[in-house]
């Protein structure tokens, strides 16, 4: 393996010396998010696949901890921690058979269980890396509680590929829930709102939500005991393909998301109203997050509802994200105050300083 | 500029009582938790508002004087020890919760307002701040923030990082920075884990949005007794391995069992080689189910001894021994040391026998409190510093420890962390490309190295010359708050 960090170093180097970027890419399951990479000049830039660097490293299933190479595809390494009770709690989306660990992280989205157990983010322990010039470098650790140096493993999540080449990742992962049950409500998207922030607030076995077309489905996860006391509270019908429901919202293949449709996510103050925009909506994580199919009159000046989609989301205390389009897209993401993308700047230029990697996938600057 | 006129300029924004110079003042300003270390700062402000501390930044950054911040100075490794030739910057009287908003289930408030104070102002709504770091009492969450500060309840709950939604930052140029958002995330990099544990060398803080969890219905707790360490050991990796996440579990071994017993009375086992408290917390029902599997994986472990909490105050009892061991030891001896090493569990055995053998060849007692669900070790060395000589032993025991815990496959600070006290273990634990890239990322938000100079990150300068290591006791500045 180490003969394969050494061809990435010098694909790295090469970069360098030759002026070129480089856009990362495994799966390339992740393809359609974020902003279209590309040289200065207007030119692809070169390819560094990265699924070669596959396989788990480390996984003591007592220690609650896996340590994994970023070309290890997703779906292997999910199923290697079922063999043995756990799961990534994150539920982290695929969007396709080839999704990989370092994909997974680089996107730094989360699924479902998201709002009741935490993000990604919140289960990187340690980063092993390849900043811009090569150089191997490590962060965090295999351990739960590490505060040695900057958290530099949960700045690497979600930066897309920007900050340097994942190598290894080492996860905090969860016991699988003893029982599972889903069930659905018929009510309002108000009435829902104000229900997911009631159970929120109570000690409540609540792992997913979502609301959809005037019903809200909600799954309880726990101790059987514990699943059924609550079930009692909250009433509901029971959804009989639970699993292939939250399935369905996680990978995006749920009707709500038709494709080729401009794809909104507002990621939002749970407690946010109804959000009055033009298109349908499908709100996930107990109202923190709100899918938007935008539905534009065809005359309607497209910089004009993306403010407004965006105003929306700033009003409600969050940011928007043009998540998927029908086109290639410059502005993808939430724009940033210019005091914190100066501060993004600068550490893209420390991390890298040749500005190689994935060039423009976040935003212009970096 | 001298301090004299660096006392006059703040002055005329901040009244005098805010402005401290006088060296009887200074005084207890000049060390934290941890006051083996100790430096009188040149002044120390005590700022009321944000405007007021964007100022005192804006006076420093453009007459380049370090600006070294304070919560409640309750931290055990030096990270708020003052710089003599800079200010010492006070955020004590920033103490206001500004908002509670019970149904979106958070809070805004500024740095100086207390861990527990969040937890009593939301208690009525049922809610609480998750991370209860020992001191929760006296710490403040700015300084939880800087240390990103865990607990007893972190592998359930999480730490600060996982626990906070929103900061207001000032850079060292007074600039306000909003970090994180109202929302689960925000766009752009993940500012708010970056400065989570930064230990102020990145920004000041001067607002934390944090969220809020509901209390748990119930919770109860098993004290274990096991004649084996490695069984109590087998024992946690069996909880686990059944799918339970305890909300708490704690480990001590004999020596320390011994001392607490003395001291509080909380009924443990004094033949027991190590002492463990499983506690579980949730619905009704799910407590009676979880508990009751534990106590079979209990039995099936090896315990010698099992008990439940039948009430509320038993519950407390068994806790009482365990939160007490830090004073424990201070009874037992007349100076002790801690250290803060995380390691993977599975390596926990042949951590504590290289414990043992390390504390015969040094002839230094040493008590181990292990936060045993998240690998968080605590050995407390015992020693008397009046005895020539065995400071410096115990400075020695401890650096081998830590080295131990790297090698372990851990780290040098589980929750302390690194200020002053393990800067020279820094060196250890990373790689010269590593720790530049600390220093690189300290220069993105503070090019002039204003900001708590000296601490968390090591010159490679000072790796190179590192031989000796000047690890310091621990002595115990707030002898009143539990210590865990």
């Amino acid at each position: 393996m180490q003969k394969i960090i050494d061809q990435f170093a010098d694909t790295i180097r090469a970069a360098a010396g030759d002026n070129a970027t480089l856009l990362i890419r495994s799966g390339g399951t992740k393809d359609f998010y974020g902003n279209r990479t590309a040289n200065p000049d207007g030119s692809e830039g070169r390819v560094l696949d990265a699924t070669a660097y596959a396989g788990i490293v480390d996984y003591e299933p007592t220690e609650l901890v896996v340590t994994a190479r970023a070309g290890t595809r997703l779906a292997d390494l999910e199923t290697e921690l079922r063999k043995r009770g756990q799961m990534l709690a994150f539920e982290p989306p695929h969007f396709g058979p080839g999704a990989t660990l370092g994909g997974c992280v680089a996107a730094g989205l989360s699924g479902p269980r998201r709002a009741s157990a935490g993000a990604v983010r919140d289960f990187v322990l340690g980063v092993r890396m390849l900043d811009g010039r090569g150089d191997d470098l490590s962060f965090g650790g295999q351990v739960m509680k590490n505060v040695a140096g900057y958290d530099v493993s949960r700045l690497m999540t979600g930066s897309m590929g920007t900050l340097g080449l994942l190598l290894d990742v080492s996860l905090k992962v969860l016991p699988l829930p003893a029982a599972e049950l889903t069930l659905r409500l018929p009510m309002s998207e108000a009435e829902a709102i104000d229900r997911m922030n009631l159970w929120a607030g109570k000690p409540l076995p609540v792992s997913a939500t979502c609301f959809c077309n005037g019903q809200l489905t909600f799954r309880l996860s726990g101790a059987a005991s514990a699943v059924g006391a609550a079930r009692a509270v909250l009433g509901g019908e029971e959804v009989a393909e639970g699993g292939a429901f939250w399935q369905s919202v996680r990978e995006q293949t749920h009707s709500f998301f038709q494709p080729g449709k401009q794809l909104w996510r507002l990621s939002i103050k749970s407690t946010a109203r109804p959000l009055s925009l033009p298109g349908k909506q499908l709100i996930e994580w107990g109202g923190a997050l709100r899918w938007l199919i935008a539905d534009p009159h065809d005359d309607a000046d497209t910089d004009a509802v993306r403010t407004a989609i965006r105003n929306t989301a700033k009003d409600a205390g969050g940011h928007a994200t043009l998540f998927r389009s029908d086109g290639p897209c410059a502005a993808v993401f939430h724009p940033l105050p210019p005091a914190l993308m100066n501060i993004s700047r600068r550490l893209k230029e420390k991390f890298d300083p040749m500005h190689i990697f994935n060039p423009g996938r976040m935003y212009p600057e970096i | 500029m001298n301090s004299l006129e660096l006392v006059t300029r703040l002055r005329t924004f901040l009244p005098s009582e805010a402005v401290l110079h006088e060296k009887e003042d200074l005084r207890p300003y000049e060390c934290d938790g941890l006051s083996a270390y100790r430096q009188t700062p040149m002044i120390v402000v005590l700022p009321q508002t944000e405007d007021e501390v964007a100022q005192i930044l804006r006076i420093c950054h453009a007459s380049k004087i370090p600006v070294v911040a304070r919560g409640a100075g309750t931290g055990l490794s030096g990270g708020a020890l003052p710089h003599a030739e800079g200010v010492l910057l006070s955020l004590a009287k920033l103490k206001c919760i500004l908002e509670l908003d019970p149904v979106a289930r958070t809070a805004r408030v500024q740095p100086g307002v207390r861990n527990l104070a969040i937890s009593e102002a939301a208690a009525h709504h049922g809610l609480y701040y998750a991370p209860d770091p020992s001191s929760q009492i006296a710490c403040s969450i700015g300084g939880n923030v800087a240390e990103n500060s865990g607990g007893v309840h972190c592998l359930k709950y999480g730490l600060t990082v996982h626990n906070i939604l929103k900061l207001r930052v000032l850079t060292i140029e007074g600039e306000a920075l909003e970090i994180g958002g109202g929302g689960l995330d925000a766009a752009g990099y993940d500012l708010l884990a970056l400065m989570t544990g930064s230990e102020g060398m990145l920004g000041i803080v001067t607002e934390v949005t944090v969220k809020l969890t509901p209390r748990p219905e119930k919770a109860q707790v098993v004290l274990a007794a096991f004649d084996d360490i490695r069984k109590a050991g087998d024992a946690v990796a069996n909880v686990i391995a059944a799918g339970i996440i305890p909300a708490g579990m704690e480990m001590m071994d004999k020596i320390t069992t011994r001392a607490v017993e003395e001291y509080i009375h909380a009924g443990y086992n004094l033949d027991a080689a190590a002492i463990l408290l499983c506690e579980s917390d949730g619905a009704a029902e799910e407590v009676a189910e979880e508990i009751q599997r534990v106590n079979e994986i209990m039995m099936q472990s090896g315990a010698i001894e099992i008990r439940t909490s039948r009430d509320e105050a038993e519950r407390l009892r068994f806790w009482a021994g365990r939160k007490a061991a830090f004073p424990a030891a201070g009874r037992v001896s007349p100076d002790y040391y801690c250290m803060d090493g995380t390691i993977p569990r599975k390596n926990l055995a042949l951590v504590l026998s290289g414990i043992e053998a390390l504390s015969a060849e040094y002839g230094l007692r040493c008590m181990n409190v292990f936060h045993a669900g998240d690998g968080n070790l605590h050995p407390l060395i015992l020693y008397d510093a009046n005895r020539p000589g065995e400071l410096e032993l115990t400075e020695e025991f401890g650096a081998k420890i830590l080295q131990m815990c790297i090698q372990a496959g851990g780290t040098i600070t589980g929750e302390h962390g690194v200020g002053i006290e393990k800067i020279n273990q820094m060196c250890s634990q990373f790689k010269t490309g590593e720790l530049e890239m600390f220093h690189a990322v300290k220069a993105a938000f503070d090019s002039d190295g204003l900001l708590n100079p000296g601490k968390a990150v090591p010159t490679l300068r000072r790796c190179a010359e590192h031989g000796a290591m000047h690890v310091h006791r621990g002595e115990e500045k707030f002898p009143e708050l539990p210590r865990f």
